[in-house]
């Protein structure tokens, strides 16, 4: 046990913790003011429902002693021996604080979903979807990854969860739009977003945050940590620069959205890469994610699904990106424990992210699409359409955002 | 008694206030508007969605003034909101019925 890891890990846990609510301002701002509360709830609510889930099995499932290299058993419920001694994923630091570590990752994933189907999904189905999802989708999926499940073995690089939270969710974002379907009057009224400031705020606080994610992911407050924490900061400025300029040039003004957009895009592309990649391939993932997330923003709007606050485009893309390029750009002279990628001599690491990107891709979208059918029948997924016309904060909640 | 009602553009509301006092108008009510006339609306564009916003915000500007002294209140706010570009807005005039200072319960011109 190290008292140094320890404090480092809890500080960590609590900036991750802080992404949710950054993340619920980032979407808050970008929808319609009938429907702030309701779409902030969707992410903040997330806190509450996932640790309950945590506790009762969730942890067990991620991480529980492995079934088959698809997902933990649940000889780990209720955190049963999981206490003060340090687990067996982090030897120098209580198993707790590791386990709480990890919630933060389990909360924010099924909240980054809830930008697909923004302004429409009943709060209801939306529980139920998120119980589900979180429960067969991302445990399992984070089990693979890190629990020591078989893309871990496969030799898969994730540092802090390109593909187990942004592709997982971006993936199930896609399956969303899809299922739930579009906003009434999509493409005939404008949906302006209501608060462009808080849009920004949500995005400096989950970029704050994100050096808890990133850094934290190392487990320890040594080196790889510092690499990690530079590589969040250099890639994150390069893909806000990057989004705006390609703004500049196809639509002649660069706005603050794009800039807040590519701040999170360059966020997601560097999060698998973090503590594997030099900082001037980190440059250059955040660069390309600028422009790779900006572009399958504007392919959206020709392939015509309405995801709502481009989940698809941004996690979905970026962190596809992020995977690859971790397999390009991963290097052993940063971080021992983990690989050469194509670009040092390895060009098999490259393989074996496609296949981890390619298994959460579709596990994720038949997964979700399965989930959303189930909830449909259970709750219905949407509001009627007078309520949707009314908007969510007084339909769902009773409740509204702003009052003259 | 009339009540003089001019939509104009929002950068030009200090200049008509300042005009408008030193003719000696007592009072205005303003309130922030959104509508469209000729210049029709403008594009916004938030990621790849591009937005025809039809409604553009003005400025309503609202006094009540005697009768005789319409002319020169038009001529003030139209010299003080003139741009000469499209969406200078307009001026609407009314007659006035009645006017009730609520403090005192005075009526007509005494109470503007």
């Amino acid at each position: 046990m190290d008292s140094g890891d320890t404090a480092f890990m809890l500080i960590a846990t609590a900036l991750v913790m802080l992404m949710t609510p950054g993340l619920a301002l980032f979407y808050g701002g970008l929808v319609r003011s009938k429907n702030v509360l309701a779409t902030m709830m969707q992410s903040f609510i997330c806190l509450g429902v996932v640790s309950i889930l945590w506790v009762v099995f969730g942890y067990s499932l991620a991480f529980g002693p492995d079934k088959g290299g698809v997902i933990g058993g649940l000889d780990w419920a209720f955190l049963r021996s999981v206490g003060t001694e340090p687990g067996p994923y982090a030897a120098t630091i209580p198993h707790l604080v590791f386990s709480a570590f990890q919630l933060m990752f389990a909360i924010i994933t099924p909240a980054l979903i809830t930008g697909a189907f923004a302004e429409r999904m009943k709060f209801s189905g939306f529980l139920l979807f998120t119980v589900l999802w979180t429960t067969l989708v991302y445990f399992p999926v984070c089990h693979w990854v890190w629990g020591g499940g078989w893309l871990g073995k496969l030799g898969a690089l994730d540092f802090a969860g390109g593909t187990v939270i942004h592709i997982n969710s971006g993936v199930a974002a896609l399956a969303s739009a899809l299922v739930v379907g579009k906003r009434r009057g999509y493409r005939k009224e404008p949906f302006q977003p209501h608060s462009l400031p808080l849009t920004v705020l949500g995005a400096g606080l989950l970029w704050f945050g994100w050096f808890g994610f990133n850094a934290g992911s190392a487990l320890t407050a040594g080196a790889v940590a510092g690499v990690a924490f530079f590589n969040t900061q250099v890639a994150t400025g390069a893909a806000a620069v990057a989004w705006i300029t390609a703004e500049w040039i196809k639509i002649g003004k660069p706005t603050t959205l794009g800039a807040a957009s590519g701040a999170v895009a360059g966020l997601v592309a560097v999060t698998p890469a973090a503590g594997f990649v030099g900082p001037v391939p980190a440059l250059v993932i955040g660069l390309l994610a600028g422009f790779f997330c900006y572009g399958a923003v504007l392919a959206k709007e020709k392939l015509g699904y309405d995801d709502a606050l481009d989940v698809v485009g941004i996690h979905g893309v970026g962190g596809l990106w992020g995977a690859l390029a971790t397999g390009l750009f991963a290097s052993t002279v940063y971080n021992a424990a983990g690989a050469d990628g194509l670009f040092y001599g390895n060009p098999k690491q490259l393989l074996i992210q496609a296949v981890g990107a390619l298994a959460a891709i579709v596990y994720s979208f038949v997964l979700s699409w399965v989930l959303l059918k189930v909830t449909g029948a259970v709750t219905g997924l949407r509001v009627p359409e007078e309520d949707e016309v009314q908007g969510l904060d007084q339909t769902q909640h009773s409740e509204t955002g702003y009052v003259l | 008694m009339v009540k003089i009602e001019a939509i104009i553009k929002p950068f030009v509301l200090e200049q008509v206030k300042e005009a408008l006092n030193s003719i000696g108008v007592t009072g205005l009510t303003v309130t922030e508007v959104r509508g469209f006339g000729r210049q029709k609306g403008h594009r916004e564009i938030y990621r790849g969605a591009e937005y025809l916003v039809e409604f553009q915000p003005k400025i309503k500007v609202e006094t009540v003034v005697p009768e005789e002294r319409t002319d020169v209140v038009v001529e003030t706010i139209l010299k003080a909101a003139r741009t000469g570009k499209i969406g200078d807005g307009k001026i609407f005039v009314y007659p006035l019925t009645q006017v009730i200072r609520i403090r005192t319960g005075e009526r007509g011109e005494t109470a503007i």
